[in-house]
Order: C-alpha cells, then structure tokens, then sequence
C-alpha cells in the first residue's frame, strides 16, 4: 500500500468514527440540533444548577453522584453543597428525586422517568426540542401537551422562563378524516426569558444531562488518543521487524 | 574433553530438559510453531484467523472481570452494568472493550469465512475444520444472544422476547419448548439467570474446546494458500516444503503487524464511537427493561439481521423459522455442495465469481434490511436477496461443475 492511498483509508476510517458518535433518534417530527458544548465546563455548571432547581424535584439520576460532578465540573466540595445538594447530605450520594415515586406514578399516570440515561437513550436534540415544544392545549389535564411527544403527562415545568406558547396546526381534509400538521408555534404569554435565552439554559441543562449519561466521555477521548499514538508506534516496530525475519523469503 | 562436547553439542539442558523428560514441551513447540509449515504466499486474508483468537482472549479477559461487579437478577442487572460503568475503576473501558469485542467477532468470523468461500478452504482434505468452524459459528451466535440478554435493557429484554418467540412456530411441542427455553411464562428473571450460566459457562467452554479441535485439525493437514494447491507436494531434501515458511518467527512477525492494525480499529471504536452510531450498542438499550411498553422497533444486533431478514420475508410464521434455520445451516455443507476441481477464485472460472459477488451482495443487503422495518419495499428486496442467497449455496453443484477453469500452477506464485 503506497503512502497516499494509506492516508486516504485512515482518513476514511476516521471520518467514521466522528459520524458514528453522531446521533440520529426521534420520531417523524424533525428536530433541530442542540449544538451542545461538551467541553464548556461553564455551560455543564449551568446546567447541572438548571437539573438540581428544575428537574431533580420530580426525576432522579440515580446512577449519578454529586462527588463524581465535582470532579468533573470543577467543583468544590462547598459549591456542591451549598449549590446543587438539596436533598442530600454527603457527596458520595446519588441524585434522588425529591417527589415519592410510588405517588408520583399515582399523580401523573407514570412516574416521572430517571434521568442518568435518558440522553443516551434518546439523543440530546431530543430532549432539547422536547424541552422547547410544549403549547397550551385546555382539553390536557396539564394544561399543556407537547409536539414532540405528544400527550405528554409531564406539566411546562419551564413555564415561568419560556412562558406560554400556541400550537398552529394546519388541518388536512380528506373527505370526513381530517388531520392536524403542526406549523409553528406561536407566543401567548411571555416568560423572563427571551426565544434565544431560553435556548441557550435548555442548551446547557441538556448538556448536562448528555454529560451525566456517559461521564466518562471526554476522558475516554483523552486516552484514547494516547492508545493510538502508542499503537502507532508499535505499528513500525512490528513492520520492521517483520521485514528483517521475511528479507530471506524470496 | 569429549564429555564437555557432548554437553555443549546438547540442544537443551537444565530445566528445559528436566520438562522435556516429562511433558512434550520442545515437541510440541515445533510441531505447531518453529516447524509448522504454512505458505509464504499469505495474503491479508488470512489474518483473520490470528485475529479471531485475539478476540477470544479479549472476550474472555475482560468478561472475567464484568462478572466480579456484574450481578444476574432482573432487579439488579441493569444497575450493576451502570455501576461498572461508572463506579468501577476502568469498568467503562472492561465494559466497552467487551462490548465492542462481540461486534468486532462477527465481523473478523465472517471475513475469515469468506476467506475460505474465496479459496476454497473448505475443500478436500480440510471438511472438517470448515465444519468444526461452523460449529463455533453457531455456538458464537447463542453466545452472542445469551449475553445479549445481560444488561437487561428494553432491547435485551424484547430483542430476546421476539427470538425465543420463534421456537413456537414449531408445530406440537412450540409452546412448551419456548417455556422450556424460558423457564418462566414470558422473559424474567429465571430466564436472565440461566443466560447468565450459559454465556459464561457452559458457551465460552464449548467456543474454547471447538477452537482447540479446529487448530489441531488444521495442522493436521497444513494451511491452504490463495492460490489452493498443496505446499506439501513439493518438499526440499530436509523434508520441508519449499513454498513454506515456519509459523514461528515468519507467520508470527506477520500476524503481529496485523494484530497492531486489528487493534488501532478496534480501540478507535472502544474510545471514540463505543456505540458505533447505535448498532454496536443500541440506543434503546439505555432504558432498563420494561415488560409493559415494547419499542416501537425491534431489531436484533446488526450481526444477527441478515438471517432476520429472511425470517420476516416469509408471511408464514413456521415456514420462515425453517428458512432462517435452513440459511444458518446451509455453509455447513459447503465442501460437498462445491464440486469444482479448482480450489481456488483466482483459477476459477466467471460463474463461480459471479455467483459469489452476488453471494456477496445479498448477504450484506439482507444484514441492512434486518435494520429497516418489515413493510412494504423492504420485504419485496428481502425476498429477492434471500432467494439469491439460498440459490447461491443450491445451484452450487450445478454452475460449479460446468465452469470454466484456468490451469493451476505447480508452485505457488
């Protein structure tokens, strides 16, 4: 193998991998991307401060200590206690939801699921439009429903930030069916965030939850790199000594 | 002064000898290494072979190590699995190399098969190490569906659930032999328990014996080459083959440059894509199982699609459980459907190569639409893919008796 044609298949190989980390989930409605930031530790901050105010009420992580977010998140031992540990007394815990599961399940139909995994299981961008798309629907025991899974049992825990928004649907005619394509969303009430806002503290609480899905990630990465780096080394070693027992093969 | 030659002239001594008096140490290293013979003419081909054994060692070693953290009960499994992924030390990296290790299997074992389909390995004298093989095919493919079933994810749990669902297709004892296989009524924890027995004990042991007959097998009879003659005709007044090169250092030294590359592949995957796009790891795996909501699409792992592919072309339930037992067990008779004279594709004639392209072709598009979901376009290409798959392996007496061969050489080229 000449040299061009072994850097054009190990560019190959590489532009593999970098599309087999990429994501492809969801259901028919298409998804805009999250653009998370993996390795912005202040965008992780923010958003592990979003989980612990917003959602560790009513989900757990529990797979997810607050010593192993310190570590990662450049955290003191104090900042998680003071900043993130509501309903837990030493670091080494898990995050536990502060709502009983059992009523939990009683009251919404479902109890609200863990979350240590979910942006494994369904993608960042996901969670990132589902967390953006829910409109006001009365008929809903929530008040809300949401596009991206629809009849949702989860309220608009966001309310407060985004503020309310209408679903405009357009309605298909086909003799006597008729069905409803979402358009666009448009505002009701306001929230104290603006669209963009809103978007960037979505942003950052899904980068914390694709953060906690795989903590190890970046790491990995990291070391990686290095496994390479030696095999590679290695890799002309071998080849040398391979060519010096084969010189007498004819 | 004639004693101290004698001494010196001694191959071995000390402790060497004092093993040699006793086990067949020095015997047995020349037998299989220094003074096994095997072609100089090896391609990159026949690598894979090397590199399934690396595997092996990979997959043993590391499951050896989930199994001091990992626990067998359903309401523990799934969080035993996160906890060596986060909790245990360099869990994540035993965890991924063993998850990715079982696709990585696949993928070597079915290039080291075509190896085979392309030069004819299977073919007189080596039957039996192409039957021994499938034999670790098979046990590799329960292997790989046991452990499947460990992590205890919404597609362990269901993935298992449609496959042992099959076995009822059989008429009379169906029902009863799926409760046998499941010991319970649906999957449980029973079930993920003698899983657990089967893909650490009773597998890995029946994968390691059937290895140890397949390399006795073959260097009973010598490696084939790519260009499918016997080295062994043609032996120098020392009585080794002059196409031949020792296995150790020559065959060695090569593998080992292989074995570097092998691994460059496989630990980019463990370190940058350990999901590998949601087919090494699947992303409905990350939710623990849960009886009462099935995903709304199941699909095996990608090394089992193509004979699910078959499966569900079929619209009878009984009749496409024959066929994709039928399309597992039809390579197993190979050496007899294949009745050319010439082993190998490069002296082969255009049937013979067209045949196998489409071979080719077939399986690997049936492998995509076990991926996809069983409607409509997708079934019609299973159809017409799994008929050229069965046709390959069934007109196979016919079009390799006619085609046109090219003369053999006398030596290896």
């Amino acid at each position: 193998m000449d040299k061009s044609k072994m850097l054009r298949t190990v560019t190959a190989v590489a532009a593999l991998f970098v599309v087999a980390e990429g994501f492809a989930a969801g259901g028919g409605v298409a998804l805009e991307p999250a653009n998370i930031e993996p390795g912005n530790i202040s965008s992780l901050q923010r958003g592990a401060r979003n989980f612990m105010n917003y959602c560790s009420g009513c989900h757990s992580a529990q797979y997810v200590r607050f010593n192993t977010i310190g570590k990662h998140l450049e955290l003191s031992e104090e900042q998680l206690i003071g900043s993130l540990m509501f309903n837990a007394d030493k670091t080494f815990e898990t995050i536990q939801a502060s709502m009983p599961a059992e009523e939990a399940a009683r009251w919404y139909g479902t109890a609200p699921p863990d979350m240590s995994l979910m942006a494994r299981a369904k993608g960042a961008d996901y969670i990132y439009n589902f967390l953006k798309s829910f409109y006001l629907a009365p008929e809903s025991p929530t008040g809300v429903d949401n596009t991206v899974l629809a009849g949702t049992s989860m309220p608009h825990v966001l309310w407060e930030l985004q503020g309310y928004q209408k679903g405009v649907f357009a309605e298909h005619r086909d003799g006597e069916i008729s069905t409803f394509v979402f358009e666009h969303f448009e505002p009701a009430t306001p929230g104290s965030m603006d669209a963009e806002e809103f978007d960037e503290f979505v942003r950052d609480t899904v980068n914390f939850l694709a953060y906690i899905a795989e903590p190890i990630r970046s790491e990995r990465r990291v070391i990686g790199t290095w496994v390479i780096i030696y095999l590679l080394v290695f890799f002309v070693i071998a080849a040398m000594l391979k060519k010096q027992i084969w010189k007498d093969v004819k | 002064m004639a004693r101290i030659e004698a001494e010196v002239g001694k191959p071995q001594g000390g402790i060497m000898k004092w093993i040699d008096d006793r086990f067949p140490f020095t015997e047995t290293m020349k037998l299989h290494a220094t003074e096994y013979y095997a072609s100089k003419n090896f391609n990159w081909w026949y690598i894979f072979g090397v590199l399934a054994t690396v595997v092996l060692v990979i997959q043993l070693a590391t499951g050896i190590f989930l199994t001091m953290n990992y626990k067998p009960a359903a309401a523990d499994a799934f969080a035993s699995v996160e906890y060596i992924m986060r909790d245990v030390e360099w869990g994540w990296l035993i965890r991924y190399m063993h998850s990715t290790g079982a696709s990585f299997f696949f993928i070597v074992v079915y290039l080291h098969m075509f190896r085979a389909m392309l030069y004819g390995s299977y073919k007189k004298p080596r039957e039996l190490i192409w039957i021994i093989g499938m034999m670790i095919f098979f046990v590799l493919m329960a292997e790989g569906f046991a452990g499947y079933l460990l992590p205890w994810g919404q597609m362990s749990y269901w993935g298992a659930q449609v496959i042992i669902s099959l076995f009822g297709a059989i008429p009379g004892i169906g029902e009863a032999l799926v409760e046998w296989i499941r010991g319970d009524y649906s999957i449980s924890d029973i079930t993920l328990n003698r899983f657990f027995a089967l893909h650490v004990i009773v597998l890995p042991l029946a994968l390691i014996a059937l290895v140890f007959v397949h390399i006795v097998a073959l260097h009973h009879v010598g490696s084939n080459n790519p260009d499918g003659i016997e080295i062994k005709e043609h032996k120098g007044p020392d009585g080794v083959p002059l196409d031949g090169v020792p296995f150790h250092p020559h065959h060695t030294s090569k593998d080992l440059v292989g074995i570097i590359v092998f691994l460059m592949l496989f630990t980019g995957v463990v370190f940058f894509a350990p999901e590998m796009g949601g087919y090494f790891l699947e992303h409905a795996n990350f939710e623990p199982a849960n009886m009462t909501a099935t995903p709304e699409h199941i699909a095996p792992v990608w090394y089992y699609t193509p004979y699910y592919a078959i499966l569900r072309a079929v619209p009878s339930k009984l009749w496409g459980f024959i066929l994709f037992g039928t399309a597992v067990l039809l390579p197993l008779f190979l050496p007899w459907l294949d009745r050319c004279r010439v082993r190998s594709i490069r002296y082969r004639g255009w049937m013979y190569k067209s045949a196998l392209t489409i071979f080719v072709i077939s399986f690997v598009s049936l492998g995509w639409l076990g991926l996809q979901p069983a409607d409509g376009v997708y079934v019609m290409w299973a159809r017409i893919f799994s008929f050229l798959y069965f046709m390959f392996f069934l007109l196979m007496p016919y079009y390799t008796s006619i085609d046109k061969t090219k003369p053999v050489p006398d030596r290896v080229t």
